[in-house]
């Protein structure tokens, strides 16, 4: 791992690169100094400063590692699909140094216990930070409140109920209430089970030819309604997690003009995709909620740009074969994300849907902020998470180069230009692409 | 994989017949005219062929249904073929073996052709993906997806009936679209036919919201929707519906949407009635209308051996060079 | 292109071999089955002139065939018409050019799904080397040696006419 056993000061270089790191406004060609998990200096070589490992940043660009919002790791529960420790690995080769995953691990996330044990396993692989999310509902079954304060403790960032339905509206008002007052916000996820009722395509002209049971438009937009009605009740803040609808997003956005407390994210797959990649019952698009228009597409891409969206996640799913051996209704819904973040992050930028500057913003302090924690900056003090990586280095996503246990990906075969060169976290070389 | 190049082998054969869309009118044609030959066996003594002796043909019905797959027996029998007939219920299913296993299983039996019936939109095409080089697929209905040998039947009968030039015909699909694989196959098989109006009648719960990427013109009511029509197909209405809140009863379908003497006025006096079956009377349909001479509902079974036969051999036949 | 002698000359001379025939083996009133399409052709001919009362049949053997995984379908076929039982009765089979054989099985299959006739005497218009299999005709028209790229073809109904091509 490059570090001299026995010497905990750690004190690496980083030189040659194009430092980016949109937290402060920094765009330059500048060394970095790290010492004790932490940065020092940028720019500067600090007086007295021995270099004990020195990391060549040449023709690559230095920006805060990215913080990835919605990842499920499938542990505990489901670890024939992958796990704490193999996605760990696939996060770092990504330059993803801390992500979040969502309570609906098995057994369910509302119980500290739960939630240590995900921190723990993850500090003990190493590799990448993860922060949970609590569940909001015991069990995430929508009925009861889960022990909040007692989840927040334990180190989770904010509450959500996942994808679990959510019917009982006054539960939802309470929940929500419960939840401000520890101040922890809320990931909601807009989704009205009643009138998406059991489809598994977006209601639209593809749906309605290959005869598959649609998600309509409104199944996202009613949802999102009434959870912005209730979070004006309450004042809880909230974050909409990876909406997929045009509309959805006018909906936030006018809302956050209003000065709602209201931050958004979208999943990578939303910005590429759309409904007419199912075409061919090809179950790697098979995705929950459901790959729009193309225009929808359209106005998600407009909407990251706008900051409407301040965060950029993969929404990994990972699963193994079986899982997407079947005919598409009864496939498993779910794209193994983390390995193509970045890659296809700064393919946006490349088709100029965003700038370099948005799009490293929407992954390190957009994230960051939304999660509320101190992280996805080079500020001087800061923890040394670190993403480096080669923007103009091609390669092809297959099943050598994939990290992650999950190969179920339509992205599968692309060329991917830009990759991860290494990754520090706590100031510690957790990867490095050899 | 689209549709055209899992169903067509690199000589323009056909090889799975899993659905109308992918394929051209040529081929429908073909298909229409080997029917035919077919067709004429049914009413002669000697009513098998050898054609595909030796040939074993399963008939993989993960959804039960016993007229679909009796046709599909007997033609398969009058071809000289073996054939098998596999049910799996949910319980086996769930049982624990998966459709890729069991598809594993029945190969390594050296079958050469599956007939299948799936309770899943695309489940012919998957399992048309995953079979090998030598084996063939024909659907017997997916989900709401496609049911191209009823399609097919129904285009060979209006044939019969009306003619081969489908331009100057106006056909009316009635009833549940939505749901409905049949009517999708359907209104594929029309288009490709070029034929001259194709329109689709239903209320509005049970017609696809975008239902006009589905290439008909839509009609809410009944009356204005088969006026002037040549033919009219009605569809069957599942009692499930009621329960789906999607109808409120039987009766006010039948009200707005069953075909009548009466109503049948609407259309061209020299009407053909068609339904796939089976027929709920008094729903779709009263007797009047099912029994009478406009009805060629009986000859729809008919034609369903005959057209099934002639997919199932030409989909077994492979076309190579001739030798001197 | 070639043309051959007047067809109908040929036909004639079947009637009357086949007149003897019959006449000689005793094998009398038998019934007549042309093959589609040239095989009926000749066979109507033959059937006016041997005076056969019962209709005259027709077969069409594609169904029938060997090479069918081969060749694939063919798609316009005549229903076969026999209005006659074949069981216990003598049957002439009438072909227009007798090459390998298999077309000849492929009919004897096909009558034997449809009775058990007590004889079947083949008469064929043309016959040429390169059979395939151990048939042979009891009366043939002419015989005609042809090189190994080419082929002979009835024409007809009206007029009928042998033409030898070159095999595209």
């Amino acid at each position: 791992m490059g570090i001299v056993p026995g010497n905990n000061r750690n004190r690496i270089c980083i030189h040659g690169g194009r430092v980016i790191d949109p937290a402060n406004a920094i765009d330059a060609l500048q060394d970095v100094y790290l010492a004790d998990g932490r940065i020092v200096s940028l720019g500067n070589r600090p007086d007295g400063f021995e270099t004990d490992q020195e990391i060549d940043a040449g023709n690559c660009i230095v920006c805060p590692g990215l913080i990835d919002l919605g990842v499920r790791v499938r542990e505990p529960g489901q670890e024939h699909k992958a796990s704490i420790a193999t996605e760990s690995l696939a996060a770092a080769s990504g330059g993803v140094t801390t992500l979040c995953c969502p309570p609906d691990t098995d057994p369910v996330t509302d119980t500290p216990a739960v939630a240590e044990l995900v921190r723990l396993r993850a500090e003990t692989a190493g590799k990448t930070r993860i922060v949970p999310l609590g569940a909001l509902t015991r069990g995430l079954a929508g009925e009861q409140l889960s022990e909040m304060a007692a989840l927040a403790r334990a180190g989770c960032a904010g509450v959500s109920n996942a994808m679990r339905p959510l019917v009982n509206t006054l539960v939802q008002r309470r929940a929500l209430e419960y939840a401000s007052t520890f101040d922890l916000t809320v990931f909601l996820h807009a989704n009205d089970h009643a009138l998406a009722n059991k489809g598994c395509a977006h209601e639209g002209r593809v749906a309605a030819r290959l005869g598959l049971p649609g998600i309509p438009e409104a199944a996202e937009t009613a949802a999102v309604a009434r959870d912005l009605a209730l979070i004006e009740q309450t004042g809880v803040r909230a974050h909409f997690c990876r909406l997929t609808t045009g509309r959805a997003a006018r909906m936030v956005a006018r809302a956050q003009f209003d000065g709602a407390p209201i931050t958004a994210d979208v999943a990578v797959p939303y910005l590429f995709l759309s409904e007419v990649d199912i075409s061919d019952f090809d179950s790697r698009c098979h995705v929950i909620p459901p790959l729009r228009t193309v225009e929808d597409r359209q106005r998600l891409r407009e909407a990251l740009q706008n900051g409407v969206f301040s965060a950029l996640c993969s929404d990994h799913q990972p699963h193994e074969p079986d899982a997407k051996l079947g005919p598409f209704p009864s496939t498993e819904p779910g794209i193994s994300g983390l390995d193509t973040l970045l890659p296809l992050g700064l393919r946006l930028v490349n088709e100029h849907a965003l700038d370099l500057d948005e799009l490293i913003h929407r992954l390190t302090c957009g994230p960051a902020g939304i999660l509320g924690l101190p992280y996805g900056t080079l500020s001087i003090g800061a923890t040394a998470d670190i993403c480096i990586f080669n923007p103009e280095l091609n390669w092809q996503l297959d099943t050598h180069s994939m990290r992650s246990n999950g190969h179920n990906t339509p992205f599968m075969g692309w060329e991917m230009q830009g990759r991860v060169t290494h990754t520090l976290l706590n100031g510690e070389l957790v990867y490095s692409l050899d | 994989m689209n549709n055209q190049g899992l169903q067509i082998d690199d000589r323009g054969r056909l090889r799975h017949f899993l659905s109308i869309s992918g394929l051209n009118r040529q081929l429908l044609t073909e298909i229409l005219d080997t029917a035919e030959s077919f067709a004429g066996l049914t009413e002669q003594t000697v009513k098998k062929v050898p054609l595909l002796r030796g040939k074993t043909i399963v008939n993989l019905f993960f959804e039960a249904s016993t007229r679909t797959r009796t046709t599909f027996e007997l033609a398969a029998k009058r071809l000289s073929a073996d054939v098998l007939n596999i049910n799996i219920t949910q319980s086996s299913a769930v049982k624990g073996e998966t459709l890729l296993d069991t598809l594993r299983n029945l190969e390594a039996m050296h079958v050469d052709m599956f007939v299948v019936r799936h309770a899943d939109s695309g489940a012919a095409h998957f399992i048309a993906g995953k079979v090998a080089p030598h084996v063939s697929v024909i659907n017997a209905g997916d989900g709401r997806h496609s049911h191209p040998t009823q399609a097919m039947l129904d285009m060979f009968t209006i044939r019969r009936v009306k003619g081969p030039d489908f331009g100057r015909l106006r056909v009316a699909i009635v009833g549940d679209i939505l749901h409905s694989r049949v009517a999708r196959s359907q209104i594929h098989a029309l288009n490709l036919l070029n034929t001259g109006e194709v329109r689709i009648v239903a209320p509005r719960t049970l017609m696809p919201a975008h239902a006009e990427a589905l290439g008909a013109q839509i009609y809410h009511d009944l009356r204005t929707g088969i006026r002037d029509v040549d033919v009219v197909i009605m569809l069957r209405l599942q009692r499930e519906r009621m329960q789906g809140a999607l109808l409120p009863s039987e009766h006010e379908y039948y009200e707005l949407f069953g075909l009548t003497e009466k109503k049948l006025a609407h259309a061209s006096p020299d009407v053909t009635v068609m339904h796939p079956g089976p027929i709920n009377r008094g729903v779709e349909m009263d007797s009047e209308v099912a029994d009478g001479p406009r009805s060629v509902i009986l000859e729809q079974v008919t034609h369903g051996i005959a057209v099934r036969m002639a997919v199932m051999s030409m989909a077994m036949s492979r076309r190579k060079d001739r030798d001197e | 292109m070639t043309e051959l002698d007047d067809t109908g000359i040929i036909i004639d001379g079947m009637a009357k071999q086949l007149q003897e025939l019959v006449t000689r083996t005793g094998r009398n009133d038998p019934a007549m089955v042309g093959i589609h399409t040239g095989g009926v052709w000749v066979a109507r001919q033959l059937h006016a002139q041997l005076n056969i009362s019962e209709p005259l049949g027709s077969l069409d053997i594609s169904f029938y065939r060997d090479d069918f995984t081969r060749i694939g379908m063919n798609p316009v076929v005549q229903p076969s018409q026999l209005p006659f039982s074949l069981d216990n009765r003598h049957i002439i089979l009438v072909d227009d050019v007798l090459h390998t054989g298999r077309t000849i099985r492929a009919a004897l299959n096909e009558l034997f799904d449809y009775g058990r006739p007590a004889s079947i005497m083949l008469a064929a218009l043309i016959e040429r080397d390169g059979r395939e299999l151990p048939i042979q005709a009891n009366v043939v028209g002419r015989h005609v040696d042809l090189q190994p790229d080419e082929h002979i073809k009835l024409t007809g109904p009206d007029p009928l006419r042998l033409e030898i091509k070159l095999t595209p």
